[in-house]
């Protein structure tokens, strides 16, 4: 099947689409966005995470189809066009060293992203609880809990 | 496989009559799972993310229809205080992406023995609104489920809505898990109290074939609440009365030895939740007065 949708902005069309592959399948190996990752398909992970209609969910659960007409944003979309144009997450990650192995930083810089975007002064707690469905095997968490303690911080100076 | 993608629920409903064979998708928290480890290969898949009815909640006279589209963090979200079982019940649900996308019908489709809901939907006594060209059937939710991942839908019905009363009395919902996020239930347990009907309402989830009431300690407790007067008087629960309920709770359940938890665990964690389900919901029934 065909599915048109708008991805990071732009409108995308895809062709020959099995209907039961996911959406994250789609964005990988048809649409030529890795970012999202794909390691569990189960939606245990968080490694798949993307904005469904500004709704944050694991593309690995999205069935192809369901995607038809929605819009559609991945990491991808979140930095700007220069390289030094990272996105205020992406760059409290990178300063932070939330960074090991890289392969948990997709979803979680999306899931971040969201987070802050509902709450900008999130407590630790609510950290925690916001990144429950992201699992990273490299950093224990800790440096990634300041990572967005710091994004969160600059946001609100930013703001203020 | 053929996708159909109805934008309104008659549609919805006249494809499932004409396949009804389909899989409806909803979240796909449950479907995408098995169609990505091709544990199941559905010649149609029916995606009801189209109806946009299917994803709201009304007032309906003294009830609340929930349809079946509408998701957890919508649960929590809106219906929070006035469904405050289902709420606690939702929020222990997965991770925030799986609450976003996994919905009150599609754990009543897939009828799993640990699907959250069910525990809360027994307790708070709902019901489920199931319907098909043939016309529709309310169900209540302690005959919905009738084995181990079985439901009392036929092949051509759509779950439409789920029908529940805003409580009169508390509700609480406890669940037992590795961690406090992203766990199936090791043993799970809802329990609403109704002091406008001098009844109480339970649900037992993960430890019997299907999710079910536990009966014998509903009419055990409502009956001593009510020959002892403490529905009016609001006096304290006397440990007697709360061990004895505890262990009907305990004798209800029928669980199994699996890689979650052994059934000796899980009669015995059921006991403690239900012990402490009464206190915390009495402790709430007092500060009400
Ligand atoms: C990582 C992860 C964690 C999870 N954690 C929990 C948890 O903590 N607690 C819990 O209870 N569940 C959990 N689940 C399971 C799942 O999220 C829930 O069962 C959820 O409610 C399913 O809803 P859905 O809309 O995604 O269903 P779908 O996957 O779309 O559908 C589920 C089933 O219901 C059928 N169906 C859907 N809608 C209808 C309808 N309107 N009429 C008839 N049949 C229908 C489908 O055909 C399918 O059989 C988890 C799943 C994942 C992947
Ligand atoms: S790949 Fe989607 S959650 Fe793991
Ligand atoms: S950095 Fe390796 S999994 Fe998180």
């Amino acid at each position: 099947m065909r599915i048109t949708c708008s991805v990071n902005g732009e409108p995308r069309e895809v062709d020959d689409v099995w209907p039961g592959e996911s959406l994250l399948f789609v964005l990988r190996e048809r649409m030529g966005l890795p970012g999202s990752k794909n390691a569990c398909e189960q939606g245990e992970c968080g490694s798949c995470s993307i904005f469904l209609d500004g709704v944050l969910v694991c593309a690995c659960l999205v069935a192809a189809g369901q995607a038809e007409g929605r819009d559609v944003r991945t990491v991808e979309g979140l930095a700007g066009p220069e390289p030094d144009d990272l996105h205020p997450v992406q760059r409290a990650f990178v300063e932070t060293g939330a960074v090991q192995c890289g392969f948990c930083t997709p979803g979680l810089v999306v899931a971040t992203v969201d987070l802050l975007a509902r709450d900008p002064d999130p407590s630790d707690a609510e950290i925690r609880e916001a990144l429950a469905g992201n699992v990273c095997r490299c950093t224990g968490y800790e440096s990634i809990l300041d990572a967005v303690r710091l994004a969160a911080a600059r946001g609100r100076e930013a703001t203020a | 496989m053929d996708f159909q993608q109805p934008q309104s629920w008659l549609e919805a409903v006249q494809t499932k009559a004409a396949h009804p064979d389909a899989a409806p998708i909803q979240g796909g928290t449950d479907v995408m799972v098995e169609l990505n480890f091709d544990h199941r290969r559905p010649d149609v898949l029916l995606d009801l993310t189209g109806v946009a009815e299917l994803a709201e909640w009304s007032e309906d006279g003294d009830q609340v229809r929930i349809g079946a589209g509408v998701t957890y963090t919508r649960l929590i979200q809106d219906l929070g205080g006035r469904l405050p079982g289902l709420a606690l019940a939702s929020r222990t649900v997965g991770s925030p992406q799986i609450r976003n996308r996994g919905t009150v019908g599609g754990n009543l489709g897939t009828g799993s023995p640990a699907g959250d809901c069910h525990p809360a939907l027994l307790a708070a006594y709902a019901v489920v609104e199931v319907e098909s060209v043939r016309g529709t059937r309310e169900i209540p939710v302690d005959e919905f489920f009738t084995g181990v991942k079985r439901t009392a839908l036929e092949p051509d019905e759509l779950i439409k809505s789920v029908l529940v009363r805003p409580p009169a009395g508390p509700q609480q919902f406890s669940k037992i898990g590795t961690r406090n996020a992203m766990v199936i239930a090791v043993a799970a347990f809802g329990l609403a109290l109704h002091p406008d009907r001098r009844s109480v309402g339970t649900g037992i989830g993960s430890a019997a074939p299907t999710p079910r009431r536990a009966r014998a300690a509903e009419d055990a407790l409502a009956g001593e609440l009510s020959a002892a007067g403490l529905w009016d008087s609001r006096a304290d629960i006397p440990d007697r009365l709360a061990e004895r309920f505890a262990d009907l709770v305990g004798q209800a359940a029928d669980p199994i030895d699996d890689v979650r938890g052994t059934a000796a665990y899980r009669r015995h964690a059921l006991r403690v939740m239900a012990r402490r389900a009464l206190g915390w919901a009495w402790t709430d029934y007092q500060r009400a007065a």
